[in-house]
């Protein structure tokens, strides 16, 4: 892999905190490594503005593995910028070249209220799994792990809609910030395994209601979530939501 | 200090049992009344957070992060020991009892360990019950895998994120909670102190990390659940937020630190690229099922990997440990990689990597026993490729692709290089066998205690470890001692006590933000992390040491008339939080050396270069250091060692041998 290094302009949103109109300002990096990552070139350019005696950018990171859900940017328009099935964090500086402009934004919805600069609350999608994003078992069943076999196809499609990292992209891609992929992943999950079963009816009305609560808008099925959610949730998850979701509330009107 | 390790009398089988029937318990009415501080969401945390909810006790669980869901268990990979024997190759709980007291190199305490491999059985149970979608079979049964140090598969997984599936499972136990009113979650927080009130923990002052407001809670019990430490060293596979500071700030009030210098060097991790690095990122240890590791027998090769001829290849692990090959422990790969390297045969532009490679088990495991499912007969080596790829892919596609994000290489034709890099710290603060530290009321359960894992963690046992302290020991052993509580009232946050540690909080961030220096607390942080891996990492010695102490008391100095954080404190302020978080780690740092320089062996992760066999192997020393060093703390750079003898009745102490 050939190393290069690059000169960038950034154009980053900056807010104070919830109640400031926020708007974006200029700033310029010079010799960004074609090997670091996004948010390396973020620490470099915070460093600076340490030294500058200015106001570092506020992000949201942790892991920067790519699994915690934490870094949330919006770059050149698009939640976790242009690499498929990426997050920020695992976006690597070789996607650009010297002297590109990069717009860089905060998740945008109204249930994500901005905090400051690029960190927003996220705190919705906790109360939606708390509406029901579990299955109901206290510490301590005595059922072997094996009495149930599951089929490995059933456990594959769970575990790949619990690969769902609660990021927030799908929401922040969608033209009316729905939380349809991230609430159809975990309703998935469940769906597709007998320990799921018993709540599986109220699960789903319960999740969702809670999704139309905190304010998140209605799916018209664009696919936009999909196409940048990083860990390649599918919209089949979706179909399956609306199936459950029909289901459900067919058996709980008799 | 006498320490007291609280060890049940009887069999080592029949210890963990005898507890459970004899212990005091809590009768539902006053469980109500009990409040239980729980910090950290992990898995230590977020599973006791939930299971105490659900026993009934009033909870308020603490997290810096945004949601529970992100804590650093988020990040483990590979997976999660458990002593079930699915794979009836001779697994037992005293087997994953033996593994893990010699993986730890004789440095754990025995009636922990075998109460860990005990529980290790319910909690695949209890996850399973949970919906977590752990790795199965065609048959529908659950899948395993090998994980270093041991010859049986007891390793549950769920692809390359096992840890984020457990995670997962044990924060919607804990959001039920929360949505049944029993547990209060606090996000953005973080808990910069203890509150003692008459040498009992009685609750934390925390900070709300959002307006930077400074806020007291009350608890009859604290439990911190907070991580480890590996982040002293600057760069480490941990999350960049993981820090001491908890768990420094209960030892400043009197709970004893637990062997600081055991760290776990991971042998498998992506190499340093450049000075910007900010962390570094793990390739699970999984990878070694599959994955060879070699360096070319020639010290100026210039041949790219895939054309260096086998008999031009070192698989020196195999060479070195033909017993165990790849699958050495990881402190005995770690070593044998610097070995490697530091003689000349290192490769990469910085020589500072081996090669993992996978196309032999890629085409010779996967690839033919593909090929003869479908029944295709002498496939060429294309197809053998093909069809092996398809199974790697579905056994590591997500650290595959990991790691071609990061480096621009693809691993399925091209080896991994990898590098060791610091991963994980065994000490901690020092607990007893109920896992209360030495101030009373006061726990630490998961990667924040010392207890489990000796002085080498085997793969795949903290997860395991985490979510016993959480899920199934806390739960016992904290009611023996909040039975002699139910008569506590609630103490008002108003005390004095709280008043008094609030202030001095406040004092410590007043402090802080008015030096007003020239330096980022980032440039301090990286200055700590050079001198702790130069001098206090993968070897150690007597004249690195002494000056490692040196300099970090100078570090220190120049940090607290020196360092620059913008901002101010009634508002987000990112560099603040780091900057308390930094000045933690630049007195942890310390007495890390401190111990390293005390223990003059080397055991497991901890290598004296003075304490070493004519193979180069770590050389125990049984008679002087067959004990856990136990500091406490007597104020700057002043600390009292307590020992607690190690005693094995059970496991007759011996030479560690992988050969
Ligand atoms: C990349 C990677 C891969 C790994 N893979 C494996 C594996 O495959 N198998 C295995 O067994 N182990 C693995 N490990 C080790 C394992 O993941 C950790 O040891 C374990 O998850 C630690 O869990 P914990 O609950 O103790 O702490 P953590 O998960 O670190 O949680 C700490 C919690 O404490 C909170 N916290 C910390 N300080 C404060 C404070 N002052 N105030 C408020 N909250 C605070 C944090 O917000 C967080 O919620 C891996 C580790 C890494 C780094
Ligand atoms: S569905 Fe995808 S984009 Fe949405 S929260 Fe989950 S991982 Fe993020
Ligand atoms: S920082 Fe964890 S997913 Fe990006």
């Amino acid at each position: 892999m050939e190393h290069y290094n690059m000169n960038l302009t950034l154009k980053v949103w900056r807010q104070k905190n919830s109640n400031d109109k926020g708007g974006l300002e200029t700033y310029q990096v010079k010799n960004i490594s074609s090997e670091m990552s996004f948010l390396e070139m973020f620490d470099v350019l915070n460093e600076q503005l340490i030294s500058e005696d200015k106001d570092p950018i506020a992000f949201d990171h942790d892991c920067r593995e790519g699994i915690c859900g934490m870094c949330s940017m919006y770059i050149n328009g698009r939640p976790h910028g242009p690499w498929h099935a990426t997050t920020t964090c695992q976006l690597h500086m070789r996607a650009f070249k010297d002297g590109d402009t990069i717009v860089v934004e905060p998740w945008r919805a109204k249930a994500f209220p901005v905090i400051k600069d690029l960190v927003v609350d996220r705190a919705a999608f906790d109360r939606i799994i708390q509406a029901g994003g579990y299955v109901s078992v206290n510490t301590g069943v005595t059922v072997d792990a094996n009495a149930t076999p599951i089929p490995k196809s059933d456990a594959d499609k769970s575990f790949a809609a619990a690969a769902c990292i609660g990021c927030g992209a799908c929401v922040a891609a969608c033209k009316n910030s729905s939380a349809m992929l991230f609430v159809s992943a975990k309703v998935s999950q469940f769906a597709l395994l007998p320990q799921g079963q018993a709540e599986r009816e109220s699960r789903v009305l319960d999740m969702v209601a809670q999704m139309d609560k905190e304010g998140f808008g209605s799916c018209t099925n664009t696919g936009a979530c999909e196409a940048e959610c990083p860990k390649e949730i599918s919209l089949e998850n979706i179909a399956r939501l609306n199936r459950e979701f029909a289901a459900a509330s067919l058996s709980s009107e008799e | 200090m006498a320490l007291n390790s609280k060890i049940p009398q009887g069999d080592i089988d029949k210890k963990w049992s005898n507890y459970k029937g004899h212990v005091k318990l809590v009768n539902p009415a006053n469980k109500r009344k009990l409040e239980i501080i729980v910090v950290g969401t992990g898995l230590a945390g977020a599973s006791a957070a939930a299971t105490l909810g659900e026993l009934g006790y009033k909870v308020k669980v603490f997290c810096f992060q945004d949601s529970p869901r992100r804590a650093h268990s988020i990040a483990a990979q590979g997976g999660i020991n458990a002593a079930k024997n699915y794979q009836n190759d001779g697994d037992s709980v005293y087997r994953l009892f033996y593994d893990t007291i010699k993986g730890g190199d004789y440095r754990a305490r025995e009636a922990n360990v075998h109460r860990l491999a005990e529980v290790s059985v319910n909690i695949i149970d209890q996850c399973v019950a949970q919906g977590v979608p752990f790795a199965r079979e065609y048959g529908g049964y659950l899948d395993n895998r090998s994980f270093g140090g041991v010859q049986v598969k007891r390793t549950f997984y769920a692809a390359g994120q096992t840890g984020q599936q457990l995670l997962l499972g044990a924060y919607s136990a804990l959001e039920r909670q929360v949505a049944l009113g029993s547990v209060k979650q606090y996000t953005r927080h973080e808990m910069l102190d203890v509150v003692e009130i008459d040498g009992k923990a009685r609750g934390i002052i925390a900070r709300d990390l959002i307006t930077g407001k400074l806020e007291r809670h009350f608890g009859h019990a604290v439990v911190l659940c907070t991580g480890g430490y590996g982040n002293v060293f600057y760069l480490s596979t941990n999350a960049m937020g993981s820090n001491v500071t908890a768990a420094w700030k209960a030892h400043k009030k009197g709970a004893f630190f637990g062997n600081p210098c055991f760290t776990q060097i991971h042998p498998t991790c992506i190499p340093v690229s450049g000075d910007h690095q900010s962390k570094l990122t793990l390739m699970s240890e999984s990878l070694r099922n599959d994955g060879r590791i070699w360096v070319p027998k020639n010290k100026d090769e210039k041949r790219k990997a895939n054309d260096i001829p086998e008999e031009e290849r070192d698989y020196y692990l195999e060479r070195r440990y033909p017993a165990f090959g790849n699958l050495v422990p990881r402190d005995v790969a770690s070593r044998a990689a610097k070995e490697r390297c530091d003689a000349g045969y290192g490769v990469g532009t910085t020589k500072q990597a081996v090669y993992l490679d996978f196309r032999y088990n890629l085409i010779n495991k996967y690839g033919r026993a593909e090929a003869s499912k479908l029944g295709i007969e002498n496939p060429d080596e294309a197809t053998l490729v093909k069809l092996g790829k398809e199974v790697v892919k579905e056994q590591y596609g997500n650290l595959f692709d990991m790691y071609e994000k990061i480096t621009g290489e693809n691993p399925y034709e091209v080896p991994m290089r990898i590098y060791p890099a610091v991963h994980y710290t065994m000490g901690g603060l020092w607990v007893d066998y109920e896992l209360m530290t030495s101030v009373k009321g006061l726990y630490a359960l998961g990667e924040c205690n010392f207890s489990d894992h000796g002085a080498n963690r085997l793969g795949a046992s903290a997860l395991m470890q985490g979510l016993a302290d959480g899920y199934f020991v806390i739960p016992y052993t904290i009611g023996n001692y909040l039975a002699d509580e139910i008569a506590t009232k609630p103490i008002s946050t108003d005390s004095k006590e709280f008043l008094d540690a609030e202030k001095a909080v406040a004092d410590r961030i007043t402090t802080l933000m008015s030096i007003k220096g020239t330096k980022s607390v980032e440039s301090f942080h990286k200055r700590l992390g050079k001198i702790m891996w130069d001098k206090c990492g993968m070897a150690r010695n007597e004249k690195g040491l002494t000056e490692a102490i040196a300099e970090i008391q100078a570090l220190r100095k120049e940090f607290w008339k020196d360092v620059k954080i913008p901002g101010g404190i009634n508002e987000f302020n990112p560099e603040l939080d780091k900057a308390g978080r930094v000045a933690d780690f630049l007195e942890l740092g310390e007495l890390m050396c401190r111990d390293a320089l005390d223990r003059k062996e080397s055991c497991g992760g901890h290598f004296r270069e003075e304490s070493q066999t004519e193979e180069g192997e770590a050389q125990r020393d049984d008679e002087n250091f067959k004990f856990v060093s136990a500091w406490e703390y007597k104020g700057e750079s002043e600390w009292v060692l307590n020992k607690e003898d190690l005693i094995y009745e059970n496991i007759k102490i011996a030479a560690r041998s992988y050969k």
